[in-house]
């Protein structure tokens, strides 16, 4: 059995702890790297990460990129969307296709 | 292009051939797979983007209610609120197969399953708007949990195609034109040593002809000799 986490600033995860699922308080960017190595390691299939955060550590996303488990998903945090998610989409497009097909509509 | 460094020899060009038939073959195959891939991840992908557009919004509505709620409430009686949840959530993984690029499938289970039960806190002292965001919150899990199986997915595959395309190409542009360029010059190789080989060997035959002529002359000589004499 896995388990679900969402790393992100207190009050962007703290209503998905009432659902039951793993929450990660993390401000600042080194201690969501941190958690997000940990849980990655741990049997943590699922990994929701707010996009203020993921801004920051591309790095460590990518290599989480191509495995199987975890699933990095990224979710805008309290201050609305910043639009990585959305772009994230479209870079495996243009990365299967060559270019992106789908930016116009 | 290049040709490879082999000797021209028959044997090499047997061989060559039988790889460049290989070659051939598993450019198609490799063709045909990349194409059913892109059919599938572009469905896959389209569906991912609309669904985070969905989750997304969702979200954004969520949020604005519990900044509410949080704004109403004081820190502490939000965080003891929500601090131990009544629900917990635990996910089954299995994968699925398409066209060789396992993907992941998940099945998450609530631990209760009753939809009042999502509420960890008692009424009496939170806001009508932490319901509302906690509610939300729990309508939008189960295309949140989608939308993590399709963008899996989709990252996957890409990389597939990546991978598939460069075979493809690998194949198509340096292999076998390399291959059939070798080809050619063992080819060429063999028969201008066949061409040599004949010519030599007419010239050789030519020169036995002289031989033979200018012998017969000479004994027809000694013949006519021997009569006069």
């Amino acid at each position: 059995m896995f388990k679900i986490a969402v790393i992100g600033d207190r009050e962007s995860v703290l209503g998905f702890k009432a659902l039951g699922l793993e929450t990660i308080f993390a401000d600042e960017v080194p201690v969501a790297q941190e958690a997000l190595h940990r849980l990655a390691n741990e049997k943590c299939a699922v990994i929701y990460l707010t996009e203020q955060l993921a801004a920051e550590m591309k790095d460590d996303l990518d290599r989480y990129t191509d495995a199987l488990r975890p699933a990095v998903i990224l979710i805008p945090g309290k201050s609305g969307t910043l639009g990585i998610g959305m772009e994230n989409v479209y870079k495996s497009v243009e990365r299967a296709v060559g270019s992106n097909i789908l930016k116009n509509n | 292009m290049a040709r490879l460094n082999v000797n021209p020899t028959r044997m090499e060009l047997t061989r060559l051939k039988k790889s460049l038939v290989t070659a051939r073959r598993g450019h198609k195959l490799l063709k045909d797979k990349r194409d059913e891939l892109m059919k599938q991840f572009l469905e896959i992908v389209k569906e991912n983007r609309d669904l985070r557009r969905n989750v997304e919004e969702a979200l954004s509505r969520a949020h604005k209610s519990f900044t509410i709620a949080s704004a109403v409430m004081s820190p502490e009686m939000l965080e003891e609120a929500l601090m131990y949840p009544k629900q917990s959530v635990s996910l089954a993984l299995s994968k699925r197969n398409i066209m060789s690029v396992n993907v992941p499938v998940y099945d998450f289970k609530t631990k209760n399953d009753d939809p009042a039960e999502i509420f960890p806190y008692g009424f009496a002292t939170t806001s009508g708007e932490l319901d509302e965001a906690v509610q939300a919150l729990s309508d939008i899990l189960q295309d949140m949990l989608k939308l993590a199986q399709l963008e899996k997915a989709a990252q996957m595959m890409a990389q597939e195609i990546e991978k598939t395309r460069r075979r493809v190409n690998a194949l198509e542009y340096v292999m076998i034109p390399q291959y059939e360029e070798t080809i050619k010059y063992i080819r060429m190789k063999l028969d201008e040593n066949e061409r040599g080989n004949l010519s030599r060997l007419m010239k050789v035959k030519d020169m036995m002809l002289e031989e033979q002529r200018k012998a017969n002359i000479k004994h027809d000589e000694e013949v006519a000799a021997t009569y006069k004499g």
